[in-house]
Protein backbone atom coordinates (compact mmCIF):
# COMPACT_ATOMS: atom_id res chain seq x y z
CA UNK A 1 0.00 0.00 0.00
CA UNK A 2 2.88 2.36 0.71
CA UNK A 3 4.50 1.97 -2.71
CA UNK A 4 7.88 1.19 -1.17
CA UNK A 5 10.34 -1.17 -2.78
CA UNK A 6 12.82 -3.34 -0.87
CA UNK A 7 15.56 -0.72 -1.07
CA UNK A 8 13.23 1.97 0.34
CA UNK A 9 12.42 -0.37 3.22
CA UNK A 10 16.09 -1.10 3.89
CA UNK A 11 16.86 2.62 3.87
CA UNK A 12 13.94 3.40 6.16
CA UNK A 13 14.98 0.72 8.65
CA UNK A 14 18.60 1.98 8.63
CA UNK A 15 17.44 5.59 8.93
CA UNK A 16 15.72 4.77 12.24
CA UNK A 17 19.14 4.12 13.76
CA UNK A 18 21.29 6.98 15.00
CA UNK A 19 22.83 9.09 12.20
CA UNK A 20 26.54 9.75 12.82
CA UNK A 21 27.78 13.24 13.69
CA UNK A 22 30.20 13.49 10.77
CA UNK A 23 30.63 15.73 7.75
CA UNK A 24 28.90 13.27 5.36
CA UNK A 25 26.60 11.23 7.62
CA UNK A 26 24.39 9.88 4.82
CA UNK A 27 27.48 8.47 3.08
CA UNK A 28 28.01 6.31 6.18
CA UNK A 29 24.41 5.11 6.04
CA UNK A 30 24.73 4.43 2.31
CA UNK A 31 27.98 2.53 2.86
CA UNK A 32 26.26 0.17 5.31
CA UNK A 33 23.66 -0.60 2.62
CA UNK A 34 26.21 -0.83 -0.20
CA UNK A 35 24.62 1.96 -2.26
CA UNK A 36 25.46 5.56 -3.13
CA UNK A 37 24.92 8.60 -0.91
CA UNK A 38 22.90 10.42 -3.60
CA UNK A 39 20.51 7.48 -3.89
CA UNK A 40 19.93 7.41 -0.12
CA UNK A 41 19.25 11.15 -0.05
CA UNK A 42 16.91 11.02 -3.05
CA UNK A 43 14.89 8.17 -1.57
CA UNK A 44 14.72 9.71 1.92
CA UNK A 45 13.59 12.96 0.34
CA UNK A 46 10.90 11.16 -1.64
CA UNK A 47 9.65 9.24 1.42
CA UNK A 48 9.46 12.49 3.36
CA UNK A 49 7.54 14.22 0.56
CA UNK A 50 5.16 11.26 0.45
CA UNK A 51 4.53 11.45 4.21
CA UNK A 52 6.04 8.01 4.88
CA UNK A 53 8.70 9.75 6.96
CA UNK A 54 7.02 12.25 9.25
CA UNK A 55 10.25 13.91 10.29
CA UNK A 56 13.99 13.32 10.03
CA UNK A 57 16.21 14.79 12.70
CA UNK A 58 17.16 14.78 16.36
CA UNK A 59 14.75 13.25 18.87
CA UNK A 60 14.91 15.71 21.74
CA UNK A 61 14.18 14.64 25.30
CA UNK A 62 12.31 17.52 26.91
CA UNK A 63 12.90 16.10 30.41
CA UNK A 64 16.69 16.08 29.91
CA UNK A 65 16.49 19.76 28.92
CA UNK A 66 14.81 20.48 32.26
CA UNK A 67 11.36 20.34 30.69
CA UNK A 68 8.62 17.79 30.91
CA UNK A 69 6.23 15.55 28.97
CA UNK A 70 2.76 14.53 30.06
CA UNK A 71 0.18 12.30 28.41
CA UNK A 72 -3.28 13.81 28.82
CA UNK A 73 -6.77 12.70 27.89
CA UNK A 74 -10.18 14.31 27.54
CA UNK A 75 -13.73 13.06 27.02
CA UNK A 76 -14.86 15.34 24.20
CA UNK A 77 -18.54 15.38 23.23
CA UNK A 78 -18.87 14.19 19.63
CA UNK A 79 -20.64 17.35 18.47
CA UNK A 80 -17.87 19.60 19.87
CA UNK A 81 -14.95 17.50 18.68
CA UNK A 82 -13.67 19.68 15.84
CA UNK A 83 -14.06 22.91 17.84
CA UNK A 84 -12.15 21.46 20.79
CA UNK A 85 -9.54 20.00 18.45
CA UNK A 86 -8.83 23.41 16.91
CA UNK A 87 -8.28 24.90 20.39
CA UNK A 88 -6.08 22.04 21.63
CA UNK A 89 -3.93 21.84 18.48
CA UNK A 90 -3.39 25.61 18.52
CA UNK A 91 -1.31 25.20 21.70
CA UNK A 92 2.40 24.87 20.82
CA UNK A 93 2.84 22.68 23.93
CA UNK A 94 0.69 19.95 22.29
CA UNK A 95 3.28 17.74 20.56
CA UNK A 96 1.08 14.80 19.50
CA UNK A 97 -2.64 14.32 19.50
CA UNK A 98 -4.59 11.15 18.69
CA UNK A 99 -8.27 10.39 18.47
CA UNK A 100 -9.02 7.06 20.18
CA UNK A 101 -12.13 4.90 20.32
CA UNK A 102 -13.11 5.29 23.99
CA UNK A 103 -15.12 7.62 26.23
CA UNK A 104 -11.75 9.38 26.71
CA UNK A 105 -11.48 10.05 22.98
CA UNK A 106 -8.75 12.71 22.68
CA UNK A 107 -5.23 11.76 23.85
CA UNK A 108 -2.40 14.25 23.55
CA UNK A 109 1.13 14.75 24.81
CA UNK A 110 2.17 18.06 26.34
CA UNK A 111 5.87 18.91 26.01
CA UNK A 112 7.00 21.96 27.97
CA UNK A 113 10.26 23.57 28.97
CA UNK A 114 9.56 23.34 32.70
CA UNK A 115 7.57 20.86 34.84
CA UNK A 116 5.34 23.80 35.87
CA UNK A 117 4.59 24.38 32.19
CA UNK A 118 2.56 21.13 32.09
CA UNK A 119 0.09 22.37 34.70
CA UNK A 120 -0.13 25.79 33.06
CA UNK A 121 -0.85 24.26 29.64
CA UNK A 122 -3.36 21.72 31.00
CA UNK A 123 -5.18 24.45 32.93
CA UNK A 124 -5.22 26.69 29.85
CA UNK A 125 -6.84 23.87 27.85
CA UNK A 126 -9.41 23.32 30.60
CA UNK A 127 -10.24 27.04 30.60
CA UNK A 128 -10.48 27.20 26.81
CA UNK A 129 -12.61 24.07 26.41
CA UNK A 130 -14.49 23.75 29.70
CA UNK A 131 -13.47 20.07 29.77
CA UNK A 132 -11.42 18.14 32.35
CA UNK A 133 -7.88 17.31 31.24
CA UNK A 134 -6.84 14.02 32.84
CA UNK A 135 -3.08 14.01 33.43
CA UNK A 136 -1.13 10.77 33.07
CA UNK A 137 2.54 11.65 33.66
CA UNK A 138 4.93 8.71 33.37
CA UNK A 139 5.99 7.23 36.70
CA UNK A 140 8.32 4.62 35.17
CA UNK A 141 9.44 3.98 31.60
CA UNK A 142 9.99 0.34 30.68
CA UNK A 143 11.09 0.66 27.05
CA UNK A 144 12.17 3.52 24.83
CA UNK A 145 13.68 1.95 21.71
CA UNK A 146 10.81 2.75 19.37
CA UNK A 147 11.42 1.32 15.90
CA UNK A 148 8.96 0.30 13.19
CA UNK A 149 10.05 -2.48 10.85
CA UNK A 150 9.31 -1.16 7.35
CA UNK B 1 16.13 24.88 31.15
CA UNK B 2 19.65 23.46 31.19
CA UNK B 3 20.49 24.95 27.80
CA UNK B 4 22.59 27.99 27.11
CA UNK B 5 21.76 30.44 24.38
CA UNK B 6 23.75 28.60 21.69
CA UNK B 7 22.15 25.25 22.58
CA UNK B 8 18.72 26.86 22.42
CA UNK B 9 19.46 28.26 18.98
CA UNK B 10 20.58 24.82 17.83
CA UNK B 11 17.45 23.13 19.20
CA UNK B 12 15.27 25.79 17.57
CA UNK B 13 17.07 25.32 14.23
CA UNK B 14 16.68 21.52 14.34
CA UNK B 15 13.26 20.97 15.88
CA UNK B 16 11.67 21.00 12.45
CA UNK B 17 14.23 18.42 11.30
CA UNK B 18 17.67 18.07 9.72
CA UNK B 19 17.98 18.99 6.02
CA UNK B 20 18.28 15.95 3.75
CA UNK B 21 21.49 17.07 2.04
CA UNK B 22 24.95 15.51 1.83
CA UNK B 23 26.48 17.77 4.50
CA UNK B 24 23.50 18.62 6.74
CA UNK B 25 25.49 19.82 9.76
CA UNK B 26 27.53 22.19 7.60
CA UNK B 27 24.31 23.68 6.20
CA UNK B 28 22.71 24.14 9.63
CA UNK B 29 25.97 25.55 11.03
CA UNK B 30 26.08 28.11 8.22
CA UNK B 31 22.49 29.15 8.98
CA UNK B 32 23.47 29.62 12.63
CA UNK B 33 26.70 31.46 11.80
CA UNK B 34 28.83 28.75 13.45
CA UNK B 35 31.37 26.42 11.98
CA UNK B 36 30.48 22.80 11.39
CA UNK B 37 32.95 21.38 13.91
CA UNK B 38 31.56 23.60 16.67
CA UNK B 39 28.01 22.52 15.88
CA UNK B 40 29.00 18.84 15.85
CA UNK B 41 30.74 19.26 19.23
CA UNK B 42 27.60 20.85 20.66
CA UNK B 43 25.41 18.05 19.28
CA UNK B 44 27.77 15.41 20.74
CA UNK B 45 27.56 17.10 24.14
CA UNK B 46 23.75 17.21 23.95
CA UNK B 47 23.73 13.50 23.14
CA UNK B 48 26.02 12.74 26.08
CA UNK B 49 23.63 14.66 28.36
CA UNK B 50 20.63 12.75 27.02
CA UNK B 51 19.07 15.88 25.50
CA UNK B 52 19.26 14.24 22.06
CA UNK B 53 18.28 10.57 22.13
CA UNK B 54 19.21 9.94 18.52
CA UNK B 55 19.17 11.56 15.09
CA UNK B 56 16.89 9.50 12.91
CA UNK B 57 13.77 9.14 10.81
CA UNK B 58 10.33 9.13 12.43
CA UNK B 59 8.21 6.97 10.12
CA UNK B 60 4.47 7.32 9.81
CA UNK B 61 3.50 3.76 10.72
CA UNK B 62 0.02 4.19 9.24
CA UNK B 63 1.61 4.79 5.86
CA UNK B 64 3.71 1.65 6.35
CA UNK B 65 0.62 -0.49 6.64
CA UNK B 66 0.68 -0.63 10.45
CA UNK B 67 -2.85 0.71 10.46
CA UNK B 68 -3.98 -0.91 13.71
CA UNK B 69 -2.56 0.93 16.68
CA UNK B 70 -3.75 -0.09 20.13
CA UNK B 71 -2.92 1.51 23.44
CA UNK B 72 -3.38 -1.43 25.81
CA UNK B 73 -4.03 -0.41 29.42
CA UNK B 74 -3.85 -2.63 32.49
CA UNK B 75 -4.78 -2.39 36.16
CA UNK B 76 -1.80 -4.14 37.72
CA UNK B 77 -1.14 -4.74 41.42
CA UNK B 78 1.11 -1.87 42.57
CA UNK B 79 3.45 -4.26 44.36
CA UNK B 80 4.17 -6.09 41.09
CA UNK B 81 3.97 -3.34 38.47
CA UNK B 82 7.72 -2.62 38.33
CA UNK B 83 8.65 -6.26 37.78
CA UNK B 84 5.80 -7.01 35.36
CA UNK B 85 6.18 -3.70 33.50
CA UNK B 86 9.78 -4.61 32.71
CA UNK B 87 8.62 -7.96 31.26
CA UNK B 88 5.91 -6.32 29.13
CA UNK B 89 8.34 -3.63 27.95
CA UNK B 90 10.76 -6.34 26.83
CA UNK B 91 8.21 -7.97 24.49
CA UNK B 92 9.42 -7.36 20.92
CA UNK B 93 6.09 -6.01 19.70
CA UNK B 94 5.63 -3.45 22.50
CA UNK B 95 6.93 -0.08 21.30
CA UNK B 96 6.28 2.05 24.40
CA UNK B 97 5.57 0.89 27.96
CA UNK B 98 4.97 3.11 30.99
CA UNK B 99 3.60 3.05 34.51
CA UNK B 100 1.23 6.03 34.93
CA UNK B 101 -1.09 7.15 37.73
CA UNK B 102 -4.70 5.93 37.83
CA UNK B 103 -7.53 8.47 37.61
CA UNK B 104 -10.11 6.82 39.85
CA UNK B 105 -12.97 6.17 39.61
CA UNK B 106 -12.98 6.68 35.81
CA UNK B 107 -9.64 5.18 34.99
CA UNK B 108 -8.30 2.23 36.99
CA UNK B 109 -5.33 1.45 34.71
CA UNK B 110 -1.71 2.04 35.75
CA UNK B 111 0.29 0.22 33.03
CA UNK B 112 0.22 1.43 29.41
CA UNK B 113 1.74 -0.62 26.54
CA UNK B 114 1.54 0.49 22.90
CA UNK B 115 1.03 -2.28 20.34
CA UNK B 116 0.97 -1.93 16.53
CA UNK B 117 -0.09 -4.33 13.79
CA UNK B 118 -1.30 -4.49 10.23
CA UNK B 119 -4.83 -5.30 11.44
CA UNK B 120 -6.80 -5.53 14.67
CA UNK B 121 -6.63 -9.34 14.85
CA UNK B 122 -2.86 -9.07 15.00
CA UNK B 123 -3.09 -6.45 17.75
CA UNK B 124 -5.62 -8.57 19.72
CA UNK B 125 -3.34 -11.57 19.54
CA UNK B 126 -0.51 -9.47 20.98
CA UNK B 127 -2.83 -8.13 23.66
CA UNK B 128 -3.70 -11.71 24.67
CA UNK B 129 0.00 -12.48 25.07
CA UNK B 130 0.37 -9.53 27.45
CA UNK B 131 -2.71 -10.73 29.40
CA UNK B 132 -1.10 -14.17 29.77
CA UNK B 133 2.09 -12.61 31.03
CA UNK B 134 0.32 -10.47 33.64
CA UNK B 135 -1.95 -13.31 34.79
CA UNK B 136 -3.64 -12.82 38.18
CA UNK B 137 -1.72 -9.60 38.91
CA UNK B 138 -4.01 -7.82 36.42
CA UNK B 139 -7.50 -6.94 37.66
CA UNK B 140 -8.89 -5.26 34.54
CA UNK B 141 -7.73 -4.20 31.11
CA UNK B 142 -8.85 -2.39 27.99
CA UNK B 143 -7.54 -1.37 24.59
CA UNK B 144 -7.92 2.04 22.93
CA UNK B 145 -7.51 1.99 19.17
CA UNK B 146 -6.37 5.20 17.56
CA UNK B 147 -8.76 6.28 14.85
CA UNK B 148 -6.99 9.44 13.64
CA UNK B 149 -3.69 11.28 14.02
CA UNK B 150 -4.78 14.79 15.00
CA UNK B 151 -1.32 16.35 15.38
CA UNK B 152 2.27 15.14 15.29
CA UNK B 153 4.94 17.80 15.50
CA UNK B 154 7.33 16.79 18.28
CA UNK B 155 8.84 19.26 20.68
CA UNK B 156 8.44 22.96 19.91
CA UNK B 157 10.25 25.57 21.96
CA UNK B 158 8.55 28.90 22.36
CA UNK B 159 10.97 31.53 21.08
CA UNK B 160 12.35 33.77 23.76
CA UNK B 161 13.45 37.34 23.00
Amino acid sequence: MSGLDDLDRAILNAAQEDLPLTHRPFAALAGRLGIGEAEVLARLHRMKQAGIITRFGPFFDAAAMGGAFCLCAMAVPRADFETVLTKVNAMPEVAHNYERAHRLNMWFVLATETPEGIEAAAEAIERETGLTVHRFPKLQEFYIGFRVAA
Amino acid sequence: MKLDRTDRDIVAALQGGLPLVAAPYAQVAAELGMDEAALIDRLKAMKARGIIRRIAAAPNHYRLGMVANGMTVWDVDDAQVAELGALVGALPFVTHCYERPRALPDWPYNLFAMVHGSNRDEVEEKRARIADLLGGACRAHDILYSTRILKKTGLRLRRKG
